[in-house]
């Protein structure tokens, strides 16, 4: 990695510790939201943006994640336990699910997802006697770590800090490991990848099931912050928005849906002076950006960027460029 | 047996207005390739283009029903095409997916915010007094609705297969390519197509208002029937549409009546996951060549 980067990198770390000192409890709520967003977000880019399949169940695997690990920290369980379990279950879902959708091509994925959300919802809020129902499961407990207690809001910052860092830290080197480069390779072209010996529906499916387990930890970190869940926080709705997110943000890049759902969530606190209008200066935006630059906000950086840089080309492909 | 009877005659009704915008949905998707999200929301919006008509402009039902038409062949048909559907084209499917969401929930909170959060009356076509067939008491509400639409998608299927413009749209629909060395004018033909959606959709709303009363967040539930209705149906095939439209009204009847009221939003939903898992075609629909 380059010195420049590397120095970025480690500025944009201490900017997040620092970003919660002497803030009020809602700044730190919110920013506490952002990093899980992301995290669910970065799950979903994996299937979106690297494998090239739309996935509308993002939140129902967040719901997932939060119930599980909710019933069993209720019922004992350490965090620590919890959590894994919770996305090794999101984990097997996403395969039961992934794999008779890719059987067939087109966009299959994003209507048996879309299904599924919808069920997952109807089943949160039918079945009483696990998920309490309508009213949802109340009294969720914050993990304590050593004696590092996170009930203070500040510290769950700090907590939700580490795994966000953790995860992305992962995920950066899993889109540069071999799987990472077919998963690309699929979205690009998935019969050039086939015919060099890709297994394109395995690795199509396991993009899905690893993106689908990283919204279930985004719901198991969801669960402690908010201390209570109920059904509507998993809807379809939060399915579209995190679509939205990564989508807004840049698909495909690292960075796009980390800086997709800051702006996702940050934007309604802005423009909360304008109330009831809030939503429709949102979806005229998204429409407008969709319209004008469908790569998302970085590649819309990208293309501006370009315009003052011009485009630097590899030295064996200067030739095709000029074309 | 004479209650089932009721029961599947009332679901055949509503499951012939949700064929309407399930055959809108899939025109949109064989013209342009468009998944049109927000397909619910052009069902529900020109039932307040109506009730603007009437109690804004003072105009008579049957004007303003005219006015509405009007209105949505305009914005839904020609602009949506025009401004949202064109520019995105280029860049494949989820732009459009994306952009067609952000407008239904643009379309869904304009309507909250300018006319009415609350559920409005909207008049009924034909009287609601109730006939007996075979013990079964339906109502001519319900006998009009399965009439008119399926009167819109027998001339739909005419116009399309009868005349020399609905043959052209077929073949832009099948290969734009050939289509234009043919000498067909296939910006025109998806126009064409952007504005019999539009249409259908004001059909299928001046028909589903009366029942389900005039609400901004009426869009979501028929949204998602007609697109599992379309999906059920066989995604290229109007048949298909008209088909998994009329299944799923009476699934979704005889579920909430016999199995459960609490998952009957579930049946259509798993009646979905099956047809894609069993015959992902779709039940009248014809294999697709695969990429690989």
């Amino acid at each position: 990695m380059p010195l420049r980067n590397l120095i970025l990198l480690l500025l944009g770390i201490a900017a997040l510790i620092a970003a919660p000192l002497g803030q009020g409890n809602y700044v730190i709520y919110v920013l506490c939201s952002w990093l899980i967003f992301s995290i669910a977000a970065m799950g979903l880019n994996l299937t979106l943006g690297y494998a090239g399949q739309v996935s509308l169940a993002q939140a129902a695997f967040m719901g997932i994640g939060a119930y599980t690990s909710a019933l069993l920290t209720m019922a004992g369980w350490h965090w620590i336990l919890a959590a894994p379990a919770a996305m090794a279950l999101c984990f097997v879902i996403g395969l039961l699910l992934g794999y008779p959708a890719l059987r067939v091509q087109h966009h299959f994925l994003a209507f048996v997802t879309l299904a599924f959300n919808t069920l997952v919802f109807l089943v949160l809020r039918n079945e009483e006697w696990l998920t309490g129902g309508s009213l949802g499961l109340v009294g969720i407990m914050r993990p304590s770590f050593l004696g590092f207690d996170t009930m203070p809001q500040i510290h769950f910052y700090y907590f939700t800090l580490v795994v966000f860092l953790i995860v992305a830290a992962l995920f950066w080197g899993l889109v540069r490991s071999p799987w990472g480069r077919a998963f690309r390779a699929l979205r690009e072209n998935p019969i050039r990848a086939n015919s060099l010996g890709v297994d394109i529906r395995r690795m199509t499916l396991l993009a899905f099931a690893i993106g689908s387990s990283l919204g279930g930890l985004a719901g198991a970190l969801a669960a402690p912050l908010v201390q209570f869940i109920d059904p509507p926080a998993f809807s379809l709705v939060h399915s579209l928005k995190i679509l939205l997110m990564v989508v807004v943000g840049g698909s495909g890049y690292f960075f796009g849906p980390i800086l997709g759902a800051g702006l996702v969530i940050v934007m309604p606190e802005f423009l909360r002076f304008t109330e009831g209008y809030y939503l429709m200066i949102y979806a005229a935006t998204v429409l407008v950006l969709m319209i004008f630059c469908p790569t998302g906000l970085i590649g819309l950086g990208k293309r501006i960027a370009g315009r003052f840089k011009g485009q630097r080309v590899r030295a064996d492909l200067k030739q095709g460029a000029q074309l | 047996m004479a209650e089932f009877l009721q029961i599947t005659l009332s679901g055949l009704a509503t499951g012939s207005i949700y064929a309407l915008a399930a055959i809108g949905f899939t025109l949109l998707w064989q013209a342009s390739q468009t998944i049109n999200f927000a397909q619910g929301e052009f069902v529900m919006l020109p039932a307040f283009f109506v009730l603007i008509g009437m109690h804004v402009l003072g105009l008579p039902l049957f004007v303003a029903m005219l006015f509405a038409l009007l209105l949505s062949l305009i914005l839904l048909g020609a602009m949506f095409k025009k401004l949202v559907i064109e520019p995105m084209l280029p860049h494949g499917t989820l732009p459009i997916v994306m952009a067609t969401i952000a407008l239904g929930i643009l379309m869904k909170e304009s309507v909250k915010e300018f006319y009415s959060a609350e559920a409005q009356p909207f008049p009924a076509l034909v009287s609601d007094r109730t006939v007996d067939i075979f013990g079964a008491s339906v109502s001519f509400q319900d006998i009009a609705n399965l009439a008119i639409s399926l009167l819109v998608v027998v001339a739909l299927q005419f116009f399309l297969n009868g005349t020399r413009t609905g043959r052209c749209m077929q073949a832009t629909a099948q290969n734009p390519g050939v289509a234009e060395i043919l000498g067909v004018n296939i910006k025109r033909m998806v126009l064409y197509t952007f504005l019999i959606n539009a249409a259908l959709a004001t059909v299928a709303s001046f028909l589903i208002s009366p029942i389900y009363l005039a609400k901004f967040s009426n869009g979501e539930p028929i949204g998602l029937v007609a697109f599992i209705a379309a999906i059920v149906g066989g995604f290229n095939q109007i048949r298909g549409a008209l088909v998994g439209g009329l299944l799923i009204g009476v699934v979704d009847n005889l579920a909430a009546s016999y199995v459960s009221a609490q998952y009957r939003a579930a049946v259509p939903l798993l009646l979905l996951i099956v047809i894609i898992l069993v015959r992902p075609q779709g039940i009248m629909g014809k294999a697709e060549g695969r990429t690989v």
